[in-house]
């Protein structure tokens, strides 16, 4: 049982860190901006939340467990509000693009 | 190991610092600079900590007070610092008038 | 051990590579930013020291209050287009200057590698000690009891802080409204933000100053979240800021240092020693400093954030 919950929480981050990696080439690579921050909230999205589900066997408790998800629900609230504010700067500031 | 990996990385920031802080033209640049180099300073000290853990501590509790302090003390530095930028800005706009 | 070494390097490269970013970098804001992301390293390298006290501190203060505080004057200066600048020292200068620095680097590197072993310290002290505190957190222990006095001071350094902040407002709005006003918005991401956080970031302040006596947190990583909270509401112009006149606000600031002083004083008279706390009471007389202490420190934090009084108009 334990065997398998670590296997779980292994194959969950690896595939956290896959998104992770991918964002973080789409923000050295991609040519403008918004397509930047496109790649950067989905590493922070799917990337922080494989993560999250991963750990959540190796959680213990349940005070830990809802720690977990608290991390990740506020990393979710905060890209949500962070993105579409550096859009909006962007175009403001390269409004050709 | 980790100890003194971070207390040269420490040693190597108080250098940069205070070489940006030396060379810099714009005011706010220079205190950024000035927080590299209390960073670097931190990191020495946070060296020291962790070398003299023991007695059921992983590091010195001391020093880590003193850091949590410092680190304080220097944010207050770093405002006050700022609003003498801005004040002196302020001024040279009355002067322009 | 090799993962661990592994990870020491990587924050350690990159900690580096971005402190020379910052000295590199041509335009403030990218300074500003490699700034922050430098701070956010720094905190998981304290982390990998095992000072999580520290790490909170350096990622809530030294990365974020820190940044905010950068990023709004650069806003403010890059508005006005006024900012001062000094002459740069010229190409021998700066090779002498760069010099002189890594001399300095390479004599604090040295120092770091002789220090003795094995090394000294104070964990055994604090260790024996510990107990008559009733704490179960170290960092606390010598915070507020041990270094008390250290303690006291810094929180009166953050009252004479926002003095001498306050005291930079010009004659026009001296007395007036800390920092330039922001208008109010009611949708996008700032209102969301500035509705949705608070009451979570009141909450996770007040469970982080509670376990602060037995695990990693305290004041004044309470008081930075809290301070944090304040300012989003403050950017999101959904709050008045009393003026600098109003006794109120002045008396907050002043809350915590007057109790830990009045305290101290009471120590001295009781037990015969500044800062002795009564006996069998020290558990109950620390929460309660702590606690007056956060909000202190929480209303010096923001309104050393939000800057002088300024006529300034915001974006």
């Amino acid at each position: 049982m334990s065997l398998l919950a670590d296997a779980f929480t292994i194959l969950a981050i690896l595939a956290g860190i896959g998104f992770f990696a991918a964002g973080t080439a789409g923000l050295l690579r991609f040519p403008d901006t918004a397509s930047r921050l496109h790649a950067l909230t989905k590493a922070d999205h799917l990337g922080l939340g494989l993560v999250v589900i991963g750990l959540l066997p190796q959680a213990g408790s349940l005070a830990n467990t809802l720690r977990l998800l608290a991390v990740w629900a506020l990393v979710l609230v905060a890209s949500a509000a962070a993105g579409p504010m550096l859009a909006t700067l962007t175009r403001r500031a390269e409004p050709e693009t | 190991m980790s100890a003194t990996l971070f207390g040269l990385l420490g040693a190597a920031l108080v250098g940069i610092g205070l070489f940006g802080m030396l060379v810099g033209t714009q005011p706010l640049m220079r205190i950024v600079c000035f927080n590299l180099l209390g960073s670097g300073v931190f990191l020495v000290f946070g060296a020291v900590a962790r070398r003299g853990g023991g007695a059921g501590f992983a590091a010195d509790p001391v020093p880590q007070a003193v850091i949590l302090t410092g680190l304080v003390v220097a944010f207050a530095a770093t405002t006050l610092a700022v609003a003498l930028v801005l004040r002196l800005a302020g001024n040279e706009d009355e002067d322009r008038h | 051990m090799i993962a661990g070494l592994a990870v020491d390097v990587l924050l350690a490269a990159g900690s580096l590579g971005l402190a020379l970013g910052v000295i590199r970098a041509r335009r403030v804001f990218t300074a500003i930013a490699l700034f922050i992301a430098h701070g956010l390293l720094l905190a998981l390298a304290w982390v990998r020291l095992d000072a999580l006290d520290v790490a909170l501190t350096e990622a809530a203060i030294g990365a974020g209050l820190s940044g905010v505080l950068l990023l709004a004057a650069r806003h403010r200066l890059a508005r006005g287009g006024s900012e001062r600048t000094t002459e740069a020292p010229g190409r021998v200068a700066t090779i002498f200057i760069g010099l002189g620095c890594a001399c300095i680097t390479v004599a604090l590197g040295y120092a770091v590698l002789a220090l003795p072993k094995p090394a000294p310290g104070l964990a055994a002290e604090v260790a024996a000690n510990l107990a008559a505190t009733e704490l179960g957190n170290p960092v606390t222990g010598v915070l507020m009891v041990f270094r008390g006095l250290d303690t006291l001071l810094e929180a009166a350094v953050l009252v004479l802080a926002v003095i001498g902040v306050w005291s930079l407002a010009p004659d026009a709005t001296w007395r007036g409204t800390p920092g330039a006003p922001w208008p109010a918005v009611t949708d996008g991401p700032r209102a969301l933000l500035a509705r949705l956080l608070p009451p979570i970031g009141i909450v996770v302040a007040v469970h982080i100053l509670w376990v602060g006596a037995d695990a990693p947190g305290g004041k004044f990583q309470a008081a930075a979240i809290l301070a944090a909270m304040g300012l989003l509401v403050w950017f999101a112009g959904l709050v008045r800021v009393p003026p600098t006149a109003s006794w109120p606000l002045r008396a907050t600031i002043a809350a915590g240092p007057a109790l830990f002083m009045a305290i101290g004083l009471a120590g001295l008279a009781v037990e015969g020693a500044f800062l002795a706390y009564p006996e069998g009471l020290v558990k109950p007389t620390i929460l309660i400093v702590e606690f007056v202490l956060a909000a202190s420190v929480a209303a010096a934090l923001a309104l050393l954030v939000m800057g002088a009084p300024s006529r300034d108009a915001p974006p």
